[in-house]
């Protein structure tokens, strides 16, 4: 019979072997190859620079600036992000099924999880008009005048109205997967921690957070990822406008590759790319380790 | 601030049982009563459901009515943006090539993904362990590395711009999610049904096709979402890969369709391209809207 098992793991495995090697490994390797050499395009040779590219960037100011606000993001979304998930879930959570109309929260704040990225940020784009936009027309409505501005066409609100964007759209997601931590977290403990006189941000704060603990440094590094990975949402809004005060490093190297056709360059930003990631993920990782609790 | 004040939640864990009860008058919980949590869920029920409205009114609107009174309801129901949208912006022409790659794409991910699963987790072989975990390092890769090589790679097939191209690519980067939880999923199913099959003499390939994958029809499912979603609202790949503006997919159409109406001011025609796109996914959410939520949770969680 053994033999026999070959007729079916080659058939099986080679179509997704064969999509993959062409359409992902290739491409990752040659991206490698291709940030250490000069080239802008077909026709033109490909001219073998060394370490060049990479030397380029350290006095590149669009890119440090743009870097800067990926870290700018990366301090920001989390903790924003984060705090208000939990805060939702354990509103939900700890009380129980007791809360009235819980199953219509959730499924209202999941919803703009299920939307695409575009259309969140047309949306969005519109609501920070400032002329017929959503937000100026309500600051105004209730008195705020001097409150309302161009958010998105001044360089000091730009980064924050689009991080507020993102937060917008992804709490309700980390919120379920807190919820879903929470259930498989026994009841009893709670009583017991009820019948010992704990409030509820103690039994918040002592049970929840510690035994929830995995799925928290689980969405810390989906988040931290994603505010490196940044790209959709800022291209849609503001192309990285005005004047770059809203450019993030992916949307930067887009620009240097399909814009300006410096694919050797673009590469090196890609690659500089993957390095941070890789060590944001493994340095994330490594700080939020403890002890896992069993129970 | 430093001043070691007892009024704080946090001192509370640390007093004795007796004073744990007058300590109570300033617990959260007190503040924190029924009420102050509807409210506090209200208002982001609210911040969530309220852009959405306002973009479905201003749907409805005249350019003049968007322009001079942003927060006043349309005079008259303007329909006929709706027509403009669908049609002279080619919405209905983008929502079908995105219904084509994305079918296409799904089905195609299914297939092949679920096939090299099985094998992964049901074989064992010398180069099992080294291809799954080539397929899991592309879990970790973002796509922006890839981007230039791959242009060149579709342009070299002959396939930018094309059904087949995108179908194919959006497939490969599905693969090593994909293929990560349906091998979990296949080793957590029982194998007597298989290995009895066996015996009596049914091919490796029948009791796949016969009986392991209705089996696995829960995991397929649950990562078929996943995908349907993922690949319905990629924006990155067909930005590089589908050029031509008659191919262009539906989340390519809508971009260029507000950078464009922005020159021309025709906001309400955007608008109505807007709802137009979100009511269908909103239908489709509140229906499905436990399985989307595990479906999209359960990578995460899983992970």
């Amino acid at each position: 019979m053994h033999h026999h098992k070959y007729r079916l793991i080659v058939p099986f495995l080679f179509p997704a072997l064969l999509l993959y090697a062409v359409f992902v490994l290739y491409p990752y390797v040659q991206a490698f190859y291709n940030s250490l050499t000069r080239w802008r395009g077909v026709s033109s040779n490909k001219t073998f620079v060394w370490f060049e590219n990479y030397e380029k960037l350290f006095n590149d100011q669009i890119f440090i600036t743009s870097l800067k606000h990926n870290a700018q993001m990366l301090v920001v979304l989390p903790i924003a992000t984060l705090s208000l998930a939990l805060l939702f879930a354990g509103l939900f959570a700890q009380a129980g099924k007791g809360v009235r109309g819980g199953e219509f929260y959730r499924i209202v704040y999941f919803f703009p999880q299920v939307m695409s990225v575009v259309i969140i940020g047309v949306l969005w784009q519109y609501i920070y008009n400032p002329r017929y936009g959503l937000l100026n027309g309500t600051l105004r409505a209730l008195g705020l005048d001097n409150l309302a501005r161009s958010w998105l066409g001044d360089p000091s609100t730009v980064l924050w109205a689009i991080a507020a964007v993102i937060v917008w759209q992804s709490v309700g997601f980390y919120m379920v997967i807190f919820i879903a931590g929470m259930q498989s977290i026994p009841t009893s403990f709670y009583e017991a921690a009820t019948l010992d006189g704990a409030s509820r941000w103690t039994s918040f704060r002592d049970i929840t957070l510690p035994l929830l603990w995995d799925h928290i440094r689980l969405a810390i590094v989906y988040i931290a990822i994603a505010a490196l990975d940044l790209f959709t949402i800022v291209q849609v809004m503001t192309e990285g406008r005005p004047n770059h005060a809203s450019d993030v490093v992916a949307r930067y190297m887009y620009d240097v590759a399909f814009t300006q056709s410096q694919f050797g360059y673009a590469s090196a930003i890609g690659v500089v790319l993957l390095v941070m990631t890789l060590i944001l993920s493994v340095i994330t990782l490594r700080f939020t380790q403890r002890e896992r609790l069993e129970f | 601030m430093s001043a070691p004040e007892t009024t704080g939640p946090a001192a509370v864990s640390v007093l004795p049982r007796t004073e744990v009860e007058s300590a109570r008058r300033y617990d959260v919980r007190d503040m924190l009563s029924a009420g102050v949590v509807q409210l506090i869920l209200l208002v982001w029920a609210v911040l969530v459901i309220f852009p959405f409205l306002w973009m479905i009114m201003t749907s409805f609107k005249t350019d003049r009515e968007i322009i001079f009174s942003p927060w006043k309801l349309p005079a008259a129901l303007q329909w006929n943006n709706f027509e403009r949208a669908w049609n002279e912006a080619m919405i209905g022409r983008y929502v079908t090539n995105s219904l084509i790659v994305v079918t296409g794409g799904v089905a195609l991910t299914l297939l092949v993904s679920s096939m090299a699963a099985y094998v992964l987790a049901r074989y064992e072989f010398p180069l099992n362990k080294p291809i799954f975990y080539l397929f899991m390092a592309g879990l970790m890769f973002p796509v922006f590395l890839a981007l230039v090589p791959l242009f060149f790679v579709v342009q070299d097939l002959g396939m930018l711009s094309t059904y087949r191209g995108l179908i194919l690519v959006y497939t490969a980067y599905s693969l090593p999610f994909s293929i990560f939880f349906l091998t979990g999923f296949f080793r957590t199913l029982p194998t007597e049904l298989a290995e009895a099959a066996i015996l009596d003499g049914a091919s490796h390939f029948r009791v796949f096709f016969n009986i392991m994958l209705p089996l696995a029809k829960p995991g397929v499912v649950a990562i078929g979402i996943f995908n349907v979603l993922g690949q319905w609202n990629q924006f990155i790949l067909p930005l590089v890969l589908n050029p031509d503006q008659n191919k262009y997919l539906l989340s390519q159409g809508l971009a260029f369709l507000a950078i464009q109406q922005g020159y021309q001011n025709d906001y309400s025609a955007l608008f109505a391209a807007l709802t137009i796109t979100t009511l269908p996914t909103l239908a489709v959410y509140v229906i499905f809207q436990r399985r989307i939520q595990q479906g999209l949770t359960a990578g995460a969680l899983k992970g």
